[in-house]
């Protein structure tokens, strides 16, 4: 009991000198902590919306971009990103790269799980890889969360937004995923820790 | 009564301040957390004051921060519309201070503020007082119960529930249509803005209508807006209304809600369960009434109110009061141009002024602040809407940025979805 209040206390410290210089006041800080009250502190969402800390700085900028365009459709992104210059952007999305990504914590359907992983070894990997966890440009898939991922699906899906061809053509090709497939995919990104 | 005690104990507190020690009843105002070294106390572990401790202590941990709040927990109003309608447990809306200053080394203490001796740098509060190098309050509200004629502070809510505060008062009105008859009357009345939360009256509407729609289909909900219109996303809820509780803005006759603009509550009998607004009566079987509004009862012993006497002027860049050097104030308490009282505005100002005062601590030049709106309303369980803006400073002025923002183009289910997403994020970021 002592011993784990230590390591806490032990943890806490690190965590907060390690961070404080990440948060040291500065525009960049300024532009990117008023995100946080839907996307989480650092960008870690606790439920529901994206996590966008520790996700590529490339990804951010370019989504952000096709959200200010209208290229990608949005519930609340495109009225916000329209506020932000191209140099805004990348100073807010350079912020949240240099955060550390936090997988969220859901429960899976084991079958499910092993499912998905058979079909994102085949059709995925080489994209999004380490499991959905890397990539520049497909962003980070592993550990967002499920309402997130189905959301996302349904607008691939219904060409509402756009995918790269060979994306495309790896869901909606030749031999298409069936729902089926895309609630093994899901429960398999959401069970990566 | 009360406002003879807390000015007397404002009086202490600046006795105390220049030195009156020896006084017997000095002991209210003792010290109770000698200051060593630099540090800020924050009034108010709501919305902004709870953001404000947690941003100051990450931008730099060399700064000691105390906070101060009278309640052991937190109650959301946020979403708590969704409690009066049955459709959220009310402990969804509950948060505890424990992970959020166990994480950041903040200190708590639970008590009430009653001054602030600003001479003397001194927070006075039940428990004592605790100096500062700098202040922060977030107080949130407190109401003009004064305007209406009849109106009793203290017995009136406990069966005219307002409910503008979350808590009991929610639970109040909530079970207070639960036991109502079908066929029966639901009055409301909205006050002039500014108030907390511009759209928060009409969704509340909305959740009503949604409650009876399901549970008594005969009842109806009729609405006294002081405004001359609906006060937010007009369009939206309009349309929602009529798409699923037969709204029709030329007969109020029609479906489940009757909405009456320019029509400002005057007078209450709580006993006989009547409103009047000075050309009519109106009887009902449930009465909510959203008093008018003005800043948290201690911006007013503190001495940041403003001329207008309900709400509290800032500087734009440091949230500071123009009024008590200092102490800053930031959420519905203050006023930011064109920025809601809302919960997410009350966060986004928090940071803009954690950084700053962590600024002004260490002798740097100010930053200039951004902030984010968005407030969202469900119309039905399934189906929401948000308003939304980004604010920046130019020439001393909070303005909204210029072709953003802006309303939903429709009703959504996903916005319904992510809405969830919202307040999930936002109570984990004032707990943890
Ligand atoms: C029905 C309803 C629905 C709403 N929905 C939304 C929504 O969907 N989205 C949104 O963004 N906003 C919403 N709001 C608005 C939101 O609740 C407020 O804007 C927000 O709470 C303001 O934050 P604050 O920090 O100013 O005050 P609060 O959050 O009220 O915090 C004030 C805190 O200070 C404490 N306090 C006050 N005086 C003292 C004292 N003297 N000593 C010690 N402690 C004290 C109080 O106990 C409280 O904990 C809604 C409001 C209502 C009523
Ligand atoms: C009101 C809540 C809210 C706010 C505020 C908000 N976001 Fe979002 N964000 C969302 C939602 C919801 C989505 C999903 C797309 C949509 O429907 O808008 C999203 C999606 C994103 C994505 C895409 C994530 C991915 O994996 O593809 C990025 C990047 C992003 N937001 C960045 C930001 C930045 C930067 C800010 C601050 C300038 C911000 N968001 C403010 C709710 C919000
Ligand atoms: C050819 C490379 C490629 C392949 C193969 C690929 N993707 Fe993608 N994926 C991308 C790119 C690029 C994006 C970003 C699209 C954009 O810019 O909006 C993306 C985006 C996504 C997203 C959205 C991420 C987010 O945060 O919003 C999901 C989910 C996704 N891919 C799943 C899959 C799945 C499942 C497969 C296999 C069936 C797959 N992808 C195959 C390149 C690929």
């Amino acid at each position: 009991m002592r011993l784990k209040l230590i390591v806490a206390l032990f943890a806490g410290g690190v965590a907060i000198s390690s961070s404080a210089f990440a948060h040291e006041p500065s525009h960049t800080a300024m532009l990117s902590n008023t995100c946080n009250g839907c996307h989480g502190t650092d960008g870690a969402s606790a439920g529901f919306n994206p996590t966008v800390g520790g996700t590529p700085q490339t990804y951010i900028i370019d989504q952000m971009k096709k959200f200010k365009s209208g290229e990608r459709p949005s519930t609340i992104m495109g009225r916000l990103a329209k506020a932000y210059s191209d140099d805004e952007i990348a100073a807010i999305a350079s912020y949240y790269s240099t955060h550390k990504y936090v997988l969220a914590k859901q429960e899976t359907d084991p079958a499910k799980v092993a499912r998905g992983k058979e079909i994102h070894k085949e059709r995925c990997e080489k994209c999004h890889e380490d499991n959905g966890r890397s990539g520049d440009d497909g962003g980070t898939i592993a550990g967002q969360w499920k309402d997130y991922l189905k959301i996302t699906f349904q607008e691939f899906r219904e060409k509402k937004r756009e995918m790269p061809k060979k994306m495309a053509a790896k869901i909606a090709g030749e031999g298409p995923l069936s729902d089926a497939d895309i609630d093994a995919l899901i429960d398999f990104y959401a069970s990566q820790k | 009564m009360s406002i003879d005690r807390r000015s007397f104990i404002k009086l202490l507190g600046a006795s105390a301040g220049i030195g009156l020690a020896g006084v017997p009843m000095i002991s209210v105002a003792n010290e109770i957390m000698p200051k060593k070294g630099r540090r800020v106390v924050v009034i108010g572990g709501g919305y902004g004051g709870t953001i404000a401790a947690k941003y100051i202590r990450m931008s730099d941990p060399s700064i000691e921060v105390v906070l101060v709040e009278q309640n052991k927990d937190f109650v959301s109003c946020p979403f708590s519309n969704l409690v009066i309608a049955g459709l959220r447990d009310l402990k969804e809306n509950t948060i505890s201070y424990e992970k959020l200053t166990a994480n950041h080394g903040i200190k708590l203490v639970h008590a009430e503020v009653t001054s602030i001796d600003v001479g003397a740098k001194k927070v006075v509060t039940s428990a004592g007082t605790i100096s500062y190098d700098r202040a922060v309050l977030s107080p949130g509200i407190s109401f003009r119960f004064d305007e209406i004629e009849g109106y009793d502070e203290k017995t009136t809510p406990e069966v005219i529930p307002h409910a503008w505060k979350a808590g009991p008062q929610t639970l109040l009105l909530r079970d207070q249509l639960r036991a109502m008859k079908d066929g029966g009357v639901v009055a409301m009345t909205v006050p002039q803005s500014p108030f907390r939360c511009p759209p928060g009256p009409y969704e509340r509407i909305s959740m009503i209508a949604h409650y009876l729609k399901h549970n008594k289909p005969n009842s109806k909900i009729v609405v006294w807006d002081a405004n001359e219109k609906i006060a937010s996303k007009e369009g939206l809820f309009k349309k929602g209304w009529a798409k699923h509780y037969g709204y029709d803005a030329k007969d109020a006759s029609k479906g489940l809600i009757a909405y009456h603009s320019n029509s400002k509550i005057v007078k209450v009998d709580a006993k006989g369960k009547e409103i009047d607004n000075g050309v009519e009566a109106l009887k009902a079987d449930v009465i909510n009434i959203i008093p008018p509004q003005k800043a948290g009862h201690i911006a007013f012993h503190a001495g940041v109110v403003g001329e207008d006497k309900k709400w509290c002027p800032v500087d734009q860049i440091t949230f500071e009061s123009k009024l008590a050097p200092g102490v800053h104030v930031i959420g519905d308490s203050c006023m930011a141009g064109p920025m809601p009282k809302s919960g997410y505005a009350a966060n986004s100002q928090a940071k803009v002024c954690a950084l700053n005062v962590v600024q002004l601590l260490n002798d740097k030049a100010p930053i200039d602040p951004s902030h984010v709106n968005v407030c969202y309303s469900y119309i039905t369980d399934k189906e929401a809407v948000s308003v939304s803006a980004v604010y920046k400073v130019a020439e001393g002025k909070t303005i909204s940025v210029p072709n953003s923002g802006g309303v939903s183009p429709d009703l959504s289910e996903l916005e319904a979805v992510y809405a969830k997403g919202w307040i999930k994020n936002i109570l984990t970021e004032m707990s943890s």
